[in-house]
C-alpha cells in the first residue's frame, strides 16, 4: 500500500511550480508529510523521491541533516511539545520547566507519553524570548510559562 | 524630543497586518510612485546613498551589495528573504512579521525592483508559525488585489512572492546555509567565492536580505536618504573602516529585565539606557553582572569594567551601533538582542549553556566547528559538575581561538560566533570561574536534565 495517499501526492505536485527546480520542494513535502502522518517513512521517502524526480536517497540525505523529522521507526504523538532551553528562557527558569514537564508527562525529552498523546522535546531557541520560559506548541507559541501554566496547557493536550 | 517610532509604528493599530490597514496608513503608496517615476537603479542609489546596513547580524551595507550583481546576466536573479532568525535572544523579525508584515512586503517589492529580480524566496524559520501564517494572508491578500504577479501597480514588473518554511536548523540563516536548503538540500552552507550575487540559488545570481533591513528600505525610499542619515551615529573619524550606523533600530529586550521588549530607538543608544529606561531595570531589583549585547554570538559585556578612558563610566555604558560592541572586545552589533543576566546567576551555567547551544547548532561540515563546540560544551559541562582543572580555562580559550574564521578553518562564521562568548566570557569573568573550580561546587542544574533522544 502506498504510504501517501493521491491527494497528498497532488498537494506536494502543487509547490513544484513555484520553484525553478523540483529538488526545492523536497522540503514542503517533508512538511506536509510529516504533519499528516507524524512520522516520514522509508517508503514516503521513496514517493516523494518519485514526484521530485530525485533519488530516494538524496531525499533521505536532506531529511536526515533537520533532526526536526522524525524517521523510519520513530513517531510524534498527537501534539509535539518543545520546551525552549536558549538562554533567555535558561534564565527564566527553562530548565526547572522542563524538568517539571518531564516529571508531569512522565517521559524525557525526545520521548512520546504511554498514550501517544504528547511528544515532549527540547528546542535550542523558539525565538519567543520576550515570553521567557516558552514553549512552542506544533507551532504556536507559548509564552511566560510557569509549571502551573505548562500542567494546564498538558491537561489541555491530553484532551486532544 | 523622545524619537517617534516608525518601524514600529502599526503593530499596536486593530488589524496592523491586514491589506486594508495599511493601504489607510499609506502603505503602497511609495512602491506605485517608485514604479512610475523611478528606474531600478534610482532605488540602488536611494539605499545606498542613505548609508542603510545589514540588520541581520553583519553590518554589510545593503545597497551596495546589490551593486554586486553583474550587469548584463540574463536572469532570472533572485531575492532570499532571511527570516531564520534563530540567534537566542533574538525576535525583531518576528514583531515586524506577525504584527506589519505588509511593510516587509513593500520593502520586498522595492528591493526586488532595484534588482530586477521577478521572483523572492521568503525564507521563514519554522517555529515561527504566526508570522508564516500572518505573512501567508498578506501575501494572498495582495494576489487577490493584484499587487502581485504580472505587471505590479501598472507597470510593467513581473513578482511573485514564495513563502518557504524551515526546518528548525540555525545554519539556514547563513546566507549559503539558506540557499542550500531552499533548493531542497542539507544547511551546509557554500565556500566563498562564488558569493551568492554571482551564484546563489539555483546558481542564479541572488540577493539574500533581511526582513528588519527590508523594512528599513520601505521607509527609506518612502521618507529619503536624509531622514535616515538625520538618525544614529556617523562613522568614527578614528576607525577607517567604520561606515556609519544610520537609521532607526529594532534592540530585543531579554533575560533578566522588567520588561522583555521589542523597542525601536536610533541606533547609537547605550545598554545602560536600553535596559533602565525602556526595559524597566533589571529585574526583582537586583543588579546586572553581564549582557550580552546583540545575540549569544557576540561575546559578553561586563557591566562593572571600567571603560577604558572614560571617567566614571562602565562597559554597561557603551553604545550599542555597529561599532560600539568592538570596543569592548564583542564581536559586534550583532542582531542587537540584549540578554542581562543578574549577578545571582553563575557565568559556569551561562556558558555552559551557550556552547550547548552552538555544539548542537553546528552542522558539522567543517571539523574545526564540528569537533570544537563538542570541546568547549565538554569542558564546561565539566565544570558545572564540579570536576573543572586548573588548565580548563586556557583549554577553553585557545579552542575559541582556534577554530574561528580568522585563521580560515572553516566555511561560515558559526564556530567564530562560538568563539566569542568562551573568550570573553573567560577573560572578563575568569575569577568567578576560578573559584567555581576551586570550589569544586556543583552548579544547581548538574545533576538534572538527561535530554536523552532529543532534537
Amino acid at each position: 500500500m502506498a504510504a501517501l495517499s493521491e491527494d497528498m501526492k497532488n498537494r506536494i505536485r502543487a509547490f513544484i511550480p513555484k520553484y525553478p527546480r523540483k529538488q526545492a520542494v523536497t522540503l514542503p513535502a517533508l512538511h506536509l508529510v510529516h504533519d499528516e502522518l507524524r512520522t516520514v517513512s522509508n517508503e514516503a521517502i521513496v514517493e516523494i523521491a518519485e514526484i521530485l524526480e530525485l533519488h530516494p536517497s538524496e531525499v533521505h540525505d536532506t531529511m536526515t541533516f533537520y533532526a526536526f523529522f522524525k524517521g523510519e521507526g520513530e513517531k510524534l504523538g498527537t501534539t509535539r511539545l518543545w520546551v525552549c532551553r536558549g538562554l533567555a528562557c535558561m534564565l527564566r527558569g527553562a530548565y526547572e520547566l522542563i524538568e517539571h514537564c518531564e516529571h508531569k508527562l512522565g517521559v524525557h525529552c525526545g520521548q512520546t507519553t504511554a498514550d501517544g498523546k504528547v511528544t515532549l522535546e527540547f528546542a535550542e531557541c523558539i525565538g519567543a524570548c520576550d515570553g521567557a520560559p516558552a514553549c512552542l506548541i506544533e507551532d504556536v507559541h507559548a509564552m511566560n510559562v510557569t509549571p502551573e501554566k505548562a500542567d494546564q496547557l498538558i491537561t489541555e493536550l491530553k484532551l486532544k | 524630543m523622545p524619537y517617534e517610532p516608525v518601524l514600529l509604528a502599526r503593530i499596536n493599530k486593530p488589524n496592523s497586518g491586514k491589506l486594508e490597514g495599511y493601504r489607510a496608513d499609506g502603505g503602497y503608496e511609495t512602491i506605485a510612485r517608485v514604479l512610475k517615476d523611478k528606474q531600478p537603479l534610482d532605488v540602488t542609489t536611494q539605499v545606498k546613498d542613505a548609508g542603510l546596513r545589514g540588520r541581520g547580524g553583519a553590518g554589510f551595507p545593503t545597497g551596495l551589495k546589490w551593486t554586486f550583481l553583474p550587469k548584463d546576466h540574463p536572469g532570472p536573479v533572485y531575492l532570499c528573504v532571511n527570516a531564520d532568525e534563530s540567534e537566542p535572544c533574538t525576535y525583531n523579525n518576528r514583531i515586524l512579521m506577525e504584527k506589519d508584515p505588509h511593510q516587509v512586503l513593500e520593502g520586498i517589492m522595492l528591493a526586488c525592483y532595484a534588482i530586477k529580480s521577478p521572483k523572492a524566496f521568503y525564507y521563514v524559520r519554522y517555529e515561527y508559525g504566526d508570522s508564516y501564517r500572518s505573512l501567508a494572508a498578506a501575501v494572498e491578500e495582495l494576489y487577490a488585489a493584484g499587487f502581485l504577479g504580472k505587471g505590479i501597480f501598472g507597470s510593467s514588473f513581473d513578482l511573485d512572492i514564495v513563502l518557504h518554511r524551515g526546518a528548525g536548523a540555525y545554519i539556514c540563516g547563513e546566507e549559503t546555509g539558506l540557499i542550500e536548503s531552499l533548493e531542497g538540500k542539507r544547511a551546509w552552507p557554500r565556500i566563498k567565492p562564488p558569493f551568492p550575487a554571482i551564484e546563489g540559488a539555483f546558481r542564479k545570481p541572488t540577493i539574500v536580505n533581511n526582513v528588519e533591513t527590508l523594512a528599513c528600505v520601505t521607509q527609506i525610499m518612502k521618507r529619503g536618504k536624509e531622514w535616515f542619515q538625520s538618525l544614529g551615529v556617523p562613522p568614527d573619524p578614528k576607525n577607517p573602516r567604520d561606515a556609519g550606523s544610520y537609521g532607526p533600530k529594532l534592540y530585543t529586550l531579554a533575560g533578566h529585565v522588567e520588561k522583555s521588549v521589542c523597542v525601536e530607538v536610533p541606533m547609537g543608544i547605550t545598554i545602560r539606557d536600553l535596559v533602565e529606561k525602556h526595559g524597566g531595570g533589571v529585574w526583582k531589583g537586583r543588579k546586572a553582572k553581564a549582557v550580552n549585547p546583540g545575540g549569544l554570538s557576540m561575546g559578553f559585556v561586563d557591566v562593572n569594567a571600567p571603560l577604558k578612558g572614560e571617567d566614571g563610566k562602565t562597559e554597561y555604558d557603551i553604545p550599542l551601533d555597529f561599532n560600539g560592541p568592538g570596543r569592548v572586545q564583542c564581536l559586534g552589533l550583532g542582531t542587537a538582542a540584549v540578554t542581562v543576566i543578574d549577578d545571582q546567576t553563575s557565568m559556569v551555567d551561562v556558558l555552559h549553556n551557550v556552547c550547548q547551544f552552538f555544539s548542537h547548532e553546528s552542522c558539522g561540515q567543517c571539523t574545526p566547528c564540528r569537533e570544537g563546540t563538542g570541546w568547549m560544551l565538554k569542558i564546561t559541562d565539566r565544570l558545572r559538575r564540579g570536576l573543572g582543572r586548573k588548565e580548563d580555562l586556557d583549554i577553553l580559550v585557545d579552542v575559541a581561538d582556534r577554530i574561528g574564521i580568522m585563521p580560515g578553518t572553516t566555511i561560515c562564521g558559526l564556530s567564530d560566533g562560538a568563539g566569542w562568548p568562551v573568550k570573553t566570557a573567560i577573560r572578563k569573568f575568569r575569577a568567578e570561574f576560578e573559584a567555581a573550580i576551586k570550589s569544586g561546587a556543583k552548579s544547581k542544574y548538574a545533576k538534572s536534565l538527561t535530554m536523552a533522544g532529543a532534537h
